[in-house]
């Protein structure tokens, strides 16, 4: 995964999903995976929805070792930091992370903590306790986080205004692979910011020269360019302006600027001819953009010192037009954005479908109150807003369906009730008979498994005497009886032969005790295979009931719970959307009244100076036409 | 003198009525607190949203008829996935057309919820086919059946794809 590195001075940190499993890593737990599904798609909400839940259930498990995210915890924790930050809830952010760094981990694991923790504390521009976190990293740090650490560090002192210290935390980082332009720039900016003059120019022409195809690494290499040359058109070298600016390039974020003030610098030089060139191919650009406008001017002020004051005059009247067409543009924009349309245009979902939708809905023909929105969100407030109004809208969007869920699943729940609760009782009636009978044969399956084992240890082989053999010992325990009050010579002869009988008997049952036993212990076994099959189905039973019941029973208070959160969290969204809609509205149009009067300001500019450049030409036109 | 005009230029780029300024600096101050606000409420409505789904998921899949199936794409495979069907038991379960965004999420080592369902305790029969685009253009179609066995407890099944020509099948089912 490619890392986001800091943009330079702006101290703008991007986050990134680095928190992430490594593809090589195997995924253990599928919903984590899930929740990185929608990360990856820019889905934060539905991704902190999901780990977020799967986190729990995994902080409540008796056994965590024994669940999936086990495996992936620390990384899922780090990831709803991550998450979280790039939903823009800063508040929250962190949360899960100090956890982390509380327990007692891996120092690897803590040490990564501490960075995502001094990462997060940084974006809140919380910077000293950013630095007390990164303060925290000791002994083994992860190679795939050591530069980054050391990239952060340079960027707290920079915002600190220590710059002589970030200085020496960007020298180290100078052959880094992954911040390599960007720590030259921020190099350059150190030693600028800290009074190092010589150092920041040659350091700003190496950051302005590295080889790249990378476009954020090329941009990095435009600014750096821009500055350079900024720097030494304030300091009045114009001449050693000129080639950093204009190494810039011409398809670049940086290059309006560039060109306008490649034109400055020839003009401080008077060499009015070079200062047409750059002036020339920004006049031609998109005619919303600042440094457009001021080259509007400029272009024919350079003519006029050319003494072309005939095309002085028309540049200026085009300028002019120009001016006066904006002026219009943003007299309806104003007008729309007063009417409510900007709102509305902004939270048009099948624009924000278009990863440019900003740019797109500044061509749209049908919609002025957006024309300037990319100058707009030039400044920060207004984009956190926007991008606020933007989440509070889709919130709403999601409350809004998930009432509509509350009616069904209480429609589920009435069906389901009306099928069950008259089918319940006659069930219930069967189960408890069947109940009693299971309870019976379990016990009688107890008693018989019971016996089974005394007779392994204790041998009793009149207990596996058959039906018939148990009534012949009775039959003949009864004789005995008889025969103990007889008389003696009868008596002796059938005592003889019932002791032969009982002998007899006793000899059966010791000679196939064994055989019995083991065909015994067989049939019950098979009977305890039968017992199992019954149990299952019983159990089956029980878990069937209990679903039904539990498909309609235990609903009504949670789902009444939810509807009424969810009635009042669109009742708190519908108040700030409205207050978070006004304030966009009332900066917007704010920003489009200067904008006007400085149109305005042009215009009367190009206005004076148009008739100016028509008395110079018509004055030198009679000069030419004079014998 | 082109330094003044400059300066004068650069003058009137800078400066504009003080009045918005202070209205900028209230609106900025007033957006911030906003912020936080708006944080709350995202921290509300995801509260809101995560005992949804448990609920959502108790009344709709109890656990002792809960399937779900889950997609992803082997590592370091460049195929296209363009679509994917999956029948249960014969019977259309689910079918999608993944977008950019969603191929890309895959490839990152995302794991998509193609499918969740009920089905009986007792052995089903699961087919997938896979539609997709290799590198060279060739635009091939894979499917393959496998059983699995559904108990008491919810069953996941993570299906993997992986482009055709390593000789074995290009889908893959784990069980989770």
């Amino acid at each position: 995964m490619r890392r986001a590195p800091f943009s330079g001075i702006g101290l703008l940190l991007l986050a990134c999903l680095a928190t992430s499993p490594c593809r090589s890593d195997e995924l253990k737990d599928l919903y984590f995976g899930e929740a990185l599904f929608y990360a990856h798609q820019g889905y934060f909400f539905e991704a902190l929805e999901r780990l977020d839940t799967e986190v729990k259930q995994h902080d409540d498990l008796d056994e965590p070792e024994l669940d999936t995210l086990y495996y992936h915890i620390d990384a899922a924790e780090f990831s709803l930091g991550d998450f979280e930050l790039r939903y823009r809830m800063h508040h929250r952010a962190g949360r899960a992370i100090k956890a982390v760094l509380e327990g007692a981990v891996d120092e690897v694991i803590r040490n990564d903590a501490a960075f995502r923790l001094a990462r997060i504390h940084f974006q809140k521009n919380q910077m000293a306790d950013a630095m007390r976190a990164l303060e925290r990293i000791d002994g083994k740090i992860p190679e795939s986080i050591r530069d980054d650490i050391e990239f952060l560090r340079a960027n707290i002192y920079l915002a600190e205004g220590r710059p002589a210290d970030a200085v020496d935390a960007l020298k180290h980082l100078q052959g880094s692979d992954s911040f390599g332009g960007f720590a030259a720039y921020n190099l350059g900016i150190a030693y600028l910011q800290d009074g190092q003059q010589e150092a920041a120019l040659t350091q700003l022409d190496r950051a302005g020269q590295i080889a790249t195809d990378d476009p954020a690494e090329l941009a990095i290499r435009d600014k750096s360019n821009l500055v350079l040359g900024t720097v030494l058109l304030e300091a009045g070298e114009f001449d050693q302006a000129v080639p950093f600016l204009n190494r810039v390039r011409l398809d670049g974020p940086f290059s309006n600027q560039a060109l306008l003030s490649s034109g400055w610098a020839s003009m401080s030089t008077d060499n009015f001819e070079r200062a047409v060139v750059p002036w020339k191919i920004l006049a031609e650009r998109e005619v919303t953009d600042s440094a457009t406008q001021e080259a509007m001017l400029g272009l024919p002020y350079a003519y006029g010192k050319l003494n072309v004051h005939g095309r002085a005059a028309i540049f200026y009247g085009r300028a002019l037009d120009s001016f006066s067409a904006e002026v219009e543009k943003l007299n309806v924009s104003i007008e729309s954005i007063r009417e409510g349309k900007f709102l509305q245009a902004l939270i048009r979902e099948e624009i924000r479908k278009d990863k440019d939708w900003v740019i797109r809905l500044r061509s749209l023909p049908e919609t002025p109150e957006t024309y300037y929105l990319m100058e707009l969100l030039a400044t920060h407030d207004f984009q956190t807003g926007l991008q606020n109004y933007l989440d509070l809208a889709d919130l709403r969007r999601k409350l809004l369906a998930w009432q509509a869920s509350f009616d069904s699943f209480d429609d589920m729940v009435d069906i389901r009730y009306d099928h069950y609760e008259p089918l319940l009782p006659d069930v219930d009636k069967q189960f408890r008979e069947l109940d009693s009978r299971m309870r019976l044969r379990i016990e009688q399956h107890k008693m018989l498994v019971r016996r089974r084992d005394d007779l392994l240890t204790t041998p009793r082989p009149e207990f596996l005497a058959t039906r018939e053999e148990q009534n012949v010992l009775l039959r003949i325990e009864q004789i005995e009886a008889q025969l103990n009050g007889s008389d003696a010579i009868v008596t002796e002869s059938l005592t003889q032969r019932v002791l032969r009988l009982k002998g007899l008997l006793a000899w059966t049952l010791e000679t196939e005790y064994h055989a019995r036993l083991s065909t015994f212990d067989k049939n019950l076994r098979g009977l305890d295979q039968a017992m199992a099959e019954t149990q299952e189905q019983y159990d089956q039973y029980v878990r069937a009931r209990q679903a039904a019941t539990h498909s309609y029973v235990g609903y009504e208070a949670p789902i009444t719970r939810l509807r009424a959160e969810a009635r009042s969290a669109v009742e708190k969204i519908d108040l700030l959307m409205a207050r978070q809609g006004h304030l966009l509205e009332v900066v917007a149009i704010e920003e489009l009244i200067a904008r006007r009067g400085r149109l305005e300001s042009y215009g009367d500019k190009a206005r004076f100076a148009l008739a100016d450049s028509y008395d110079r030409a018509t004055q030198s036109q009679a000069r030419r036409d004079e014998p | 003198m082109s330094s003044l005009i400059r300066k004068l230029m650069l003058l009137l780029l800078v400066s504009s009525p003080a009045t918005p300024i202070v209205a900028q600096e209230l609106a900025g101050n007033d957006m911030r607190s906003l912020d936080g606000q708006v944080q709350e409420i995202k921290s509300d409505v995801l509260n809101i949203a995560s005992e949804l789904s448990v609920l959502e998921e108790r009344l709709l899949y109890p656990s002792n008829t809960q399937v779900a199936l889950f997609v992803s794409i082997a590592e370091d495979e460049t195929f296209r996935l363009d679509a994917v069907q999956i029948e249960i038991n014969g019977e259309l379960a689910t079918h999608h057309i993944y977008s950019f965004k969603e191929l890309e999420a895959l490839q990152k080592g995302g794991v998509q919820r193609i499918y969740t369902g009920n089905v009986a305790t007792g052995d089903h029969e699961l087919s997938v086919t896979m539609i997709g685009k290799l590198k060279n253009g060739k635009e091939f179609n894979e499917s393959d059946s496998f059983v699995f066995a559904k108990g008491v407890k919810p069953r996941a099944l993570g299906i993997t794809f992986a482009g055709p020509g390593s000789g074995k099948s290009g889908i893959h089912v784990g069980d989770w």
